[in-house]
């Protein structure tokens, strides 16, 4: 049997630019969320961990009547940059990010929020600004919960299924990633490649989770940190 | 000279109010009750709180009604009680971090013993040799004033004593103003020329250390503050027993003092017909 590999090549890819993207846009939202005092803070929040509680196909159905070309937003990209944003990679990757947006804010912010506040403090007297103080002091002692953000946020979109399908479709090499390929094999039922998929899975998204934990445990044995 | 007249509502029946003149390079103390507003003040005075009022550091502003400088202009060293070391780095790089000069750095760790620890983390110290830290880094900003938040409060007594020493050299080479927090009157006593006793966010003491903290009450040549335990009736007397900082003592009464005091109320204890003679403690 030859196996293709392009539905996880596709998975990772869509992962690994989602994880990064995210990670530039959760760092300075979930330490805004962790020092700020401010009365809109739980409206944010609630939004923020949305995707969490909704179901996947509504998200995507949300996605897909903002980014259609019928949209006024998917009818400026079309026209202006000559870009579409459903049924293709780029819409994939603009659903993902906000479907896993909670799963890589909520850890960081938890991670900001454990830090001793005299710690911050000690780096603003000593005239160091709040973003030097995000750089050089908070986000190196958050490495636990910064890890565990990445991890998440890339295991998580890798085993997304429901948004990927209504934003993105099957389309073979563009949006058919490995979770929407198991699923039309066992519709299909071709169960002998629906295994084979469905165990590389189950054994990578094992392995990378059991990596993170030995991480943790040994960072926190080494610095004596709660993670 | 450093002039401090503030004022900051702390909750509906607590209002903090403040008006002290502090001369420059001396070593003030804050002593008072939990809940007194003493780190409140501290903190307001490092612009890490809000106040209302007037802060004047010789000629700087640092506080007005239209100005308020944030603590990276301050120019002060805050020493806290949990020391606050950044974690992530070793020892002499949580110094360098305030400043990236190295030869100060390299003396304050000679000052306090710690050049053979610059290469460590900080959890791998004790509480003793972090707090060290934490004064090294502190006066790594040159600070005008140094400011110390019960800075000894959770380190064993010959620690503090060691760390004392530590403070008060450093406080003389660096001709800082300090200004300290603390609750220890021996502390207070060996290290400031100046302590301010708070009492529901006033001031209600502002003296040397000798006219404040001495307990004399009226003719008595002896007083000392304890907690009125329990009252034991022996025979025709009564016997109170009263805890004194560590130690209980007991205390001789008649029927009519019985009745008068409650166990549970502070006391102090008296006297004058003896003089009281030191003696040197041999186990």
């Amino acid at each position: 049997m030859d196996l293709d590999l392009t539905p996880f090549l596709l998975s990772f890819k869509l992962a690994g630019m989602t994880t990064l993207i995210l990670f530039f846009i959760a760092v300075p939202m979930s330490w805004w969320l962790s020092q700020s005092r401010c009365r809109c803070k739980p409206f944010v929040e609630a939004l923020v961990s949305l995707p969490i509680v909704l179901p996947p196909s509504v998200i995507g159905f949300y996605i897909l009547v903002a980014l259609s070309h019928n949209s006024p937003l998917g009818a400026f990209f079309e026209e202006t940059f000559g870009i579409t944003l459903v049924f293709n990679f780029t819409g994939l990757v603009i659903a993902s990010v906000f479907y896993s947006f909670p799963f890589m804010v909520q850890p960081l912010q938890g991670g900001f929020e454990s830090l001793n506040k005299n710690m911050l403090e000690a780096s603003y007297i000593a005239g160091k600004s709040k973003l030097v103080t995000l750089i050089k002091v908070a986000l190196p002692n958050i490495k636990p919960a910064l890890l565990t953000a990445v991890i998440v946020t890339f295991a998580h979109t890798v085993g997304e299924f429901g948004v990927v399908l209504m934003v993105g479709g099957s389309i073979p090499g563009e949006t058919k990633v490995a979770s929407v390929a198991i699923y039309e094999f066992v519709e299909t039922m071709n169960y002998g490649e629906a295994h084979i998929y469905s165990a590389l899975m189950l054994a990578m998204s094992f392995t990378v989770l059991l990596g993170v934990y030995l991480f943790n445990q040994r960072y926190s044995r080494r610095f004596g940190v709660h993670t | 000279m450093i002039q401090i007249q503030i004022t900051k509502t702390l909750s509906k029946s607590l209002k903090l109010e403040v008006d002290l003149n502090i001369a420059p390079h001396s070593f003030l103390a804050i002593s008072g009750e939990s809940g007194s507003g003493k780190t409140t003040l501290l903190r307001i005075l490092a612009g890490l709180e809000s106040a209302e009022g007037v802060i004047n550091v010789s000629d700087d502003v640092w506080l007005n009604k239209q100005i308020n400088l944030p603590p990276q202009k301050r120019h002060i060293g805050f020493v806290f009680q949990d020391y606050a070391l950044f974690e992530n780095m070793t020892v002499l790089e949580n110094l360098l971090f305030v400043a990236p000069q190295k030869e100060l750095a390299n003396e304050l760790l000679e000052m306090c013993d710690l050049t053979a620890l610059k290469t460590r983390y900080p959890s791998t110290l004790s509480g003793g040799q972090k707090q060290r830290v934490a004064l090294c880094r502190a006066m790594m900003r040159q600070p005008k004033i140094l400011l110390l938040d019960e800075p000894l409060s959770a380190l064993d007594p010959k620690m503090r004593t060691n760390l004392q020493h530590n403070i008060l050299a450093l406080h003389k080479r660096f001709k800082t103003t300090t200004i300290m927090v603390s609750h220890d009157p021996s502390e207070i006593y060996r290290l400031a020329d100046r302590v301010v006793v708070l009492k529901d966010a006033k001031v209600v003491k502002d003296g040397s250390p000798k006219e404040v903290l001495l307990q004399t009450q009226g003719s008595h040549k002896f007083s000392i503050r304890g907690e009125l335990l329990e009252i034991v009736q022996a025979d025709l007397i009564y016997v109170g027993v009263v805890s004194i900082g560590q130690q209980i003592v007991e205390v001789v009464m008649d029927a009519q003092e019985a009745d008068n005091f409650s166990v549970g109320e502070t006391v102090y204890i008296n006297t004058k017909a003896f003089s009281p003679s030191l003696s040197k403690i041999t186990d």
